[in-house]
Parts: C-alpha cells; sequence; structure tokens
C-alpha cells in the first residue's frame, strides 16, 4: 500500500512519539493533551468582548468565569493549540507538504467537501462541549489515565463513525 | 517528582511555556503520520488507511504503560493527575455527535488545526464550524444543561469499574491493541487504495 512516495512516518514509531509526548503532558502539567477546550477559551473570550452585557447575564458565562477566573485565554490549552499550529507546520514545511488545497474525493466537488467540512465541524463542536472533550481530551487523554469517560468517548466517537460510513462514503473513496 | 506543575516544582509561567513545547510535539507528530490529511483520516472508516487506528492506540498504549511504570519508579503521583469526569448520558451523546462529526467533515479538532497549518482549506472550514458549534453550546447551554449533567459517576477509572488492577488492564489494552493492528493490517491489504 505505501509503495509511492509515502513520507509520512511509521504509524506505530508516530504512536510511540505521540504517547511519550501524552506522557511528558501528565508528567510536566499533570493533565492529557486536548484540543476543543481552546476553541471554548477563545469563544467565551469573543463573547465577553463583543457583548459583555449579554455575557453577564447569561447564566454559562458567568460559571465560567467562577470555574476560570482570569483571561480565559490564558490557559495551558490555548499555548498547546498554538503549538499544534507551529508543531503541524513545521512537519509540513520539512515535509514538503505546505499548499493551500482542498482535499477530497475525486468524485465530489470542493464545494461539496467544504460544506460537509462546516456542517463535520459543527456537530464536532457541539459534540465536543456536551461530551466534556473530544478525541484528543476525552478519548486519547482518557485512555492513558484508564479513565472510563475516556473508553466511553472512543467508543461512542469511533462507533458512531463507523455505523455512517456507509452513508458519507461517496464523499471519501 | 511529578507532576511537576501540581507539585510545584515548575511556576505556572514555565507551565505555559511547556504547554507550547508539549503542542508542538502533539501538532508535529500528527502532521508528520499523515493526520493532516483529511482522506487519510476517513480511510479508518473504510479499511484503506488505518493509520488512526494504528497511531492512536499506540500512543494510548504507551502512555498509559508509561503512566503505570512512572508511578512504580516514584517519578510521579497519579492521584495528583487530572482525570475527566464521567457524565455517562453526555459522554456518550457527545460521542456519537462527534462522530457524525468525524465521518462528515473528515477531521477531529486537533487534527484540523495540523491541517490547516499546512494550508488544508477543508481544515480551515472544519475550524470555522468548530466555532459555530462552540458557540451553540454555549448560547443554547440552558437546551443542554439536563442532558450535560446527568448520570454524573465521579472520576471513575475502567479498572476499577471491571474490579482490576490498573496493570491487568493495561495488559489487556495492550493484547486489545495487537489484536486491532492485526485488524488493520489485514484491512488495509483487502480494501487497498492509492496513495494521494
Amino acid at each position: 500500500m505505501n509503495s509511492k512516495k509515502s513520507n509520512y512516518l511509521n504509524p506505530y514509531l508516530g504512536g510511540v512519539l505521540l504517547g511519550l509526548v501524552l506522557l511528558s503532558a501528565y508528567y510536566i502539567s499533570g493533565r492529557g493533551l486536548g484540543a476543543s477546550g481552546a476553541i471554548k477559551s477563545a469563544i467565551v473570550t469573543t463573547v465577553e468582548t463583543v457583548a459583555p452585557a449579554h455575557a453577564e447575564n447569561t447564566e454559562f458565562y458567568r460559571d465560567y468565569k467562577t470555574t476560570h477566573p482570569g483571561n480565559p485565554l490564558k490557559s495551558w490549552l490555548v499555548f498547546e493549540m498554538l503549538g499544534v499550529l507551529a508543531g503541524g507546520f513545521l512537519s509540513g514545511a520539512i515535509a514538503g507538504r505546505l499548499k493551500f488545497k482542498v482535499e477530497h474525493s475525486p468524485r465530489i466537488t470542493s464545494k461539496r467537501r467544504l460544506a460537509f467540512a462546516l456542517m463535520g465541524g459543527i456537530l464536532f463542536g457541539v459534540g465536543s462541549q456536551l461530551g466534556r472533550g473530544c478525541t484528543s481530551g476525552s478519548a486519547l487523554s482518557g485512555m492513558a489515565n484508564l479513565s472510563l469517560g475516556g473508553f466511553i468517548s472512543m467508543m461512542a466517537i469511533f462507533g458512531t463513525a463507523f455505523a455512517l460510513a456507509w452513508f458519507f462514503r461517496k464523499n471519501w473513496i | 517528582m511529578g507532576p511537576l506543575i501540581v507539585n510545584e516544582i515548575i511556576s505556572q509561567n514555565t507551565n505555559y511555556l511547556l504547554a507550547f513545547v508539549i503542542g508542538i510535539g502533539f501538532g508535529f507528530v500528527l502532521e508528520a503520520s499523515g493526520f493532516s490529511s483529511s482522506r487519510k483520516l476517513a480511510g479508518m472508516f473504510y479499511g484503506y488507511d488505518t493509520v488512526v487506528l494504528k497511531v492512536f492506540f499506540t500512543a494510548a498504549v504507551t502512555a498509559s504503560l508509561g503512566l503505570l511504570f512512572f508511578s512504580l519508579f516514584g517519578w510521579i503521583d497519579l492521584s495528583l493527575i487530572y482525570i475527566n469526569p464521567t457524565y455517562l448520558w453526555s459522554a456518550i451523546t457527545g460521542g456519537v455527535i462527534m462522530g457524525a462529526g468525524f465521518i462528515m467533515g473528515g477531521f477531529c479538532p486537533g487534527t484540523s488545526f495540523c491541517g490547516a497549518a499546512i494550508g488544508k482549506i477543508d481544515a480551515m472550514i472544519f475550524i470555522a464550524g468548530l466555532f459555530i458549534g462552540v458557540l451553540i453550546f454555549t448560547e443554547g447551554y440552558p437546551l443542554f444543561e439536563k442532558l450535560y449533567m446527568a448520570e454524573f459517576l465521579g472520576a471513575p477509572k475502567v479498572s476499577d469499574s471491571l474490579g482490576m488492577k490498573d496493570g491487568v488492564f493495561a495488559f489487556l489494552l495492550v493484547l486489545a491493541a495487537l489484536g486491532m493492528f492485526w485488524a488493520g493490517e489485514w484491512a488495509e491489504k483487502k480494501f487497498p487504495r492509492e496513495e494521494y
């Protein structure tokens, strides 16, 4: 399968390296990796800046402020996600993969791909908040510390994606 | 002894700096493994590319064994690490919604940032969707609150729920991972497709 000039890392080596990054997060910061929490910080900041009165009168933002005092953008996950952008860019630059493009199956148009990307993003945004973390924060980090919730998230995410795969096959194959 | 921040061996500002460094490692490994490509990620669900399975489970096993060994050596106090609380119904419903988002959008939040970092426009649109989705949740919170708070189980370990020692469960996890790697390699041979 990987015969044609695939210059990706061996997946098992990549997995060990990712595991070591996750382990160092636990060792240094006492917490796992994450992604969606950084977006919540950005949303809370935006709402507090654009509509301060609304933020003060809405229970969710008030609660968030009590449980997360200080500037929401000064959070571990925000710094970590800025690192993800830098690290992804660095790896792509080294491997020669920097290029603006819409990646999609030859059987569908770019427009269709982008419409589905937007819908998928919206669903993932809602789901990650409801589920208290996404594939990184809940599933991967949760599995590493053997958290029950982590295993439930992992099975629900991957199980649903497998169950629905047939309906969306044209988008990918 | 770790965790360094909880034991006040490093300052909060150093912690933020190291968060950035850890993020660089996270993003670099994800991108280098091919997680910046939605079609590679989605391959998982059609069998043509099971890189997600291999990287995800190798990482989970590596980190969980690492934590157990670190604890054994007295390098980390596992009672001080953060474990996400489990609220049964929101974990399942949230996971189902995320699974649908995954197969439609082809990314998860972490991988979409990697894709965007190398110029994937579909990843940038996915991120725009993430912001809309999170805003829907924060604005619509009263509608979600009941489900979000239902069936709180504390922050249990799956090993405790099954009445097993952590080490025994981790060993079973390693065996399960090996079984899945075998299945993944088999699937890639059975449903081959060219690299793109």
